[in-house]
């Protein structure tokens, strides 16, 4: 008697929470997965295609279904350092195999040069380069991200990659490189 | 936290309470070297370099050119947002060059400037005094303030007609004549000598802003500026000047806020927030010169001090004087440094300059140029000793070690957990540091490396934001270029499926068959179609017109004929006639002629295909549509003749046989274009007469209305086109 009363109990149990779980696990769905988007935040977003993937996004899904998190060279160290972080691994060296770390690098076209063939264009991932067919082609330097995607395919090699220059509101503080701006804090005495 | 009304500041500063601020240091105030002398006036140099942006925010836009003679106050740029002040020409010259240089900036990096070669006259440009400014309306005179260039004159350069324009309302407008870093001295002098000029400047500011309560602050050690302005606000007991206690960094705006009313700024608040507002004394003077004399702001005081200073004082110094000229005005004493070393703004908070030929700006206050034995330039820096001197100093209430160990650790996140962004890198805590650890260094670079990942992750976000949105974009056009693909396709299969008139029983056979070259077939046979149908129909020789040269007259008639064509083909569905497809007489015939009469035919085959043939549009290749247009204009060409040739033209092959023997080769494009008139005017006549008429007579009718002169090309094109006519009629027959 006492069995099958707790047998009851139990089930009854068992069903009310499974009920709770069930309205939960409905209420307070969870649209897509969390973790892609944390790591796409973490990646720098060129879109530059060099992990493999086409674009940052679907590399963060890949990461979230356990690929390497060494793939990505525009973000570098500092990116794998925070994926390790975000992703409870061991951090690792940059895969060779998809680039190495470079400065930070911007499109520019030598536009006597360009032909207006719009192939750059259609390469760019984020819509940052300008022009018409059979006109001058430019490149919205705010907005390049520095992928290398325009570069192949310019018929005419007109398009070169430079070094972001350093500007004074762009410029940082750094005073175990030179100590120029040093303050002379501490000459009072 | 308190928060005190008020009435009870009122009070407390009427009872001469002040309140302070935690921390603070006592540095050796070295003011003595540099205020005993009045302001001098230093000589015009040769070169002034004007830095386009010499405040925050955004540079106005340039409205100079090299070559350009400029006048002493005239603008150089123009505000041309919310944040932007102009700059001014400091004297009359010539702009010489506009060019990035090295400017007053730590990095040491270039900016635009404005480089005048000064003529010596010193020509001021035509100036517009308010004097009557009590009358105007504030918007007027924050106008003024703006074109005039005016922005704080402390050191942070903040534009003043922003300043001046408070969102919220303002209980207490503060001057500040603290000056409470050592060596500086230019508010010092400025007071004492100026203190009317910075009364009227406070005067104006009040009209302005309207605050309920004036305070002027001066610290306690300098008694002259307080003597000099106590008297020259005298008059008004409404604005009261206080003196506050010596302690650095009193003059910092936070930290004077909190001496004056005991209010504390918010995290990322600004003053007007708790009903505060807060102008340098040599703000109020530059505002009194700019509206009560119309100069626009183009000088200021600048101390010149240090022991490598022959002559240390200060000086009134046009915006844009090199440092080196300053130098060479007041001495510079080169034997006492080994390196030379000039600092811009004081010893705890100013940097080291990059370059000499660095221009005055308009927060420059002070050149410090110290001997060597002045400074203490070993950086020996030591380990930290947790001694929590630097906590004890913070006049921000900041815990400086716990700083410095999440900075030096580039664990930036921890850093801002500490606030680092309210450390207002006084200095203070670095003075005290026992083991002369440059703290503010870490600070700054730590902060520099926060905004600058700020910014990247900006940058990342708004770059995918253009990805996703150009994805979005790719998608959308895919998906309009499938739908308009199926809806063609609906469409030729209701062509299909339609009772069939000539052309889509052409049609159906141009679908059957796949190849390119069927196509090309199936074009021309469907032109040919639509074009036995207008001809039979309305007989009146209409077609596109061939000629190549007299362009305009063939396009009016090509017109003509389209639009009746259009008519006849909706009129015409029982007229069915069986074309050939007329790929010998085009081989046969002249390949370029037919190119080049087809590349006119193009463009008007073109649209009139949208129009008449759907089914063209529908063979979706490129190429197929070249090869479409091309086969039409041959098609329209040959067509035409062939008509005639089946209708009624068989007896006159041989005619047509001998004169095209010797027309050929003769002039062809006259008698194209002959033709061309020749078939227009027929097609005239046969409107006016009845309607089935034959082209041959129509031809020979036009003959006779043509003036003589060209009686003989008509003929020859009349035979040409006979010729054509037959030849079709051949393929017509083996068909």
């Amino acid at each position: 008697m006492t069995l099958s009363i707790a047998a009851i109990a139990l089930g009854i149990l068992a069903l009310v929470f499974g009920l709770v779980l069930g309205y939960a696990s409905i209420r307070f769905k969870v649209e897509g997965d969390p973790l892609v988007d944390q790591i796409d935040d973490v990646l720098p977003q060129t879109q530059c295609g060099q992990c493999g993937f086409p674009g940052c996004r679907p590399y963060a899904e890949s990461i979230a279904n356990g690929d390497e998190i060494n793939k990505c060279p525009p973000g570098g160290e500092a990116t794998i350092k925070k994926l390790a972080d975000l992703m409870g691994v061991e951090a690792k060296p940059l895969d060779a195999a998809h680039g190495e770390e470079d400065v930070k690098k911007v499109a520019y076209i030598r536009e006597d040069e360009c032909i207006g063939c719009t192939k750059c264009i259609q390469a760019c991932p984020v819509d940052a380069i300008l022009g018409a067919a059979k006109h001058m082609h430019t490149v919205i330097t705010s907005e390049c991200t520095g992928c290398d995607l325009c570069v192949d395919p310019c018929p005419v090699d007109c398009i070169d990659m430079l070094p972001t220059e350093e500007t004074t509101s762009s410029w940082k503080w750094n005073f175990t490189s030179s100590p120029k701006g040093d303050i002379p804090i501490k000459m009072v005495s | 936290m308190k928060y005190p009304s008020f009435d009870n500041i009122i009070n407390n500063l009427s009872a001469g309470k002040l309140h302070s601020f935690p921390g603070g240091v006592h540095p050796d105030d070295k003011k003595s070297l540099s205020n005993t002398t009045a302001i001098a006036k230093c000589p015009l140099p040769k070169q002034l370099i004007v830095p386009v942006k010499q405040h925050v925010g955004i540079d106005g836009a340039i409205c100079v050119s090299v070559g350009d003679h400029v006048l002493k106050g005239q603008a150089l740029t123009h505000s041309n947002a919310a944040f932007s002040v102009p700059v001014h020409a400091p004297s009359s010259g010539h702009v010489s060059a506009i060019v990035p240089h090295v400017v007053a900036h730590p990095s040491g990096l270039t900016e635009m400037c404005i480089v005048i070669d000064t003529d010596g006259r010193d020509t001021w440009c035509d100036l517009s005094p308010m004097m009557d400014y009590s009358h105007r309306n504030k918007s007027e005179l924050l106008e003024v303030l703006c074109k005039s260039g005016i922005s704080g004159m402390g050191g942070a350069g903040f534009p003043s007609h922003i300043k001046a324009a408070p969102s919220k309302p303002i209980e207490f407008l503060i001057i500040n004549g603290v000056e409470c870093e050592p060596y500086i001295t230019s508010d010092d002098r400025l007071m004492r000598e100026h203190a009317w000029q910075i009364r009227q400047g406070l005067d104006i500011l009040s009209h302005i802003i309207e605050p309920k309560a004036i305070v002027v602050a001066i610290e306690d050690n300098k008694p002259e500026a307080l003597q000099a302005l106590t008297i020259a606000c005298q008059d008004k007991p409404e604005y009261r000047v206080v003196s506050v206690e010596t302690k650095y960094p009193a003059g910092g705006e936070k930290q004077l806020i909190q001496v004056i009313t005991g209010r504390e700024v918010p995290r990322s608040g600004l003053p007007s927030d708790i009903g505060v507002t807060m102008f340098n004394v040599g703000t109020c003077f530059a505002i009194a010169d700019a509206v009560l004399h119309g100069k626009p702001l183009i000088e200021r005081v600048v101390t010149l001090t240090g022991e490598a200073i022959d002559n240390p004082g200060n000086y009134q110094v046009l915006l844009g004087t090199p440092v080196n000229h300053l130098l060479a005005t007041g001495g510079y004493l080169a034997d006492k440094q080994t390196t030379p070393k000039i600092v811009m703004g004081g010893p705890m908070m100013g940097f080291t300059l990059a370059d000499a030929a660095i221009p005055v700006v308009k927060t420059t206050n002070c050149l410090l140029v110290p001997s060597n034995n002045e400074l203490r330039d070993d950086s020996a820096e030591r380990a930290c000793i947790r001694c929590s001197a630097c906590s004890d100093a913070c006049p921000a209430n900041l815990l400086p070690q716990q700083l410095y160990w999440h900075a030096k650790a580039q664990e930036y996140d921890k850093t801002e957990e500490y606030d680092l962004f309210d450390c207002i890198e006084c200095g203070a805590c670095a003075y005290v540091c026992p083991s002369e650890i440059p703290l503010v260094h870490y600070y700054r670079q730590a902060k520099s490396e926060i905004r600058s990942q700020k910014d990247e992750k900006d940058k990342a976000e708004k770059a995918k934001l253009r990805f996703e949105a150009r994805k979005e974009r790719l998608q959308r056009e895919k998906e309009e270029r499938e739908e308009k693909h199926r809806k063609a396709k609906e469409a030729r299969l209701t062509a299909k499926a339609a009772p069939s008139p000539s052309s889509q029983s052409d049609n159906v056979s141009g679908q059957g068959n796949s190849t390119a070259k069927d196509k090309v077939a199936a074009a021309l046979a469907r032109a040919k179609a639509k074009k036995a149908a207008v001809q039979e129909d309305s007989s009146d020789g209409s077609s596109a017109p061939v000629a190549s040269e007299d362009d305009k007259k063939a396009k009016v008639a090509a017109a003509i004929a389209r639009a009746k064509a259009k008519k006849a083909v909706a009129q015409a569905q029982s007229n069915q006639e069986q074309v050939p497809p007329p790929q010998n007489s085009m081989n046969t015939e002249d390949d370029k002629k037919a190119k080049i009469a087809a590349a006119i035919a193009r463009a008007k085959a073109k649209k009139a295909a949208t129009q008449e043939q759907t089914s063209v549009e529908d063979n979706d290749t490129k190429q197929a549509r070249i090869a479409a247009a091309v086969a039409k204009a041959k098609a329209k060409r040959a067509e035409q003749q062939s008509n005639t040739v089946v209708e009624n033209a068989q007896g006159k092959t041989e005619e047509v046989d001998a004169s095209i023997v010797n027309a050929a080769p003769k002039d062809e494009k006259q008698a194209r274009i002959a033709a061309a008139v020749a078939k227009a005017k027929a097609r005239r006549n046969a409107v006016v007469e009845q309607p089935i008429k034959e082209t041959e007579e129509a031809s020979f009718a036009a003959s006779d209305n043509i003036d003589p002169s060209e009686e003989k090309k008509r003929r020859i094109a009349a035979a040409v086109a006979k010729a054509k006519a037959k030849k079709a009629a051949a393929n017509k027959e083996s068909q």
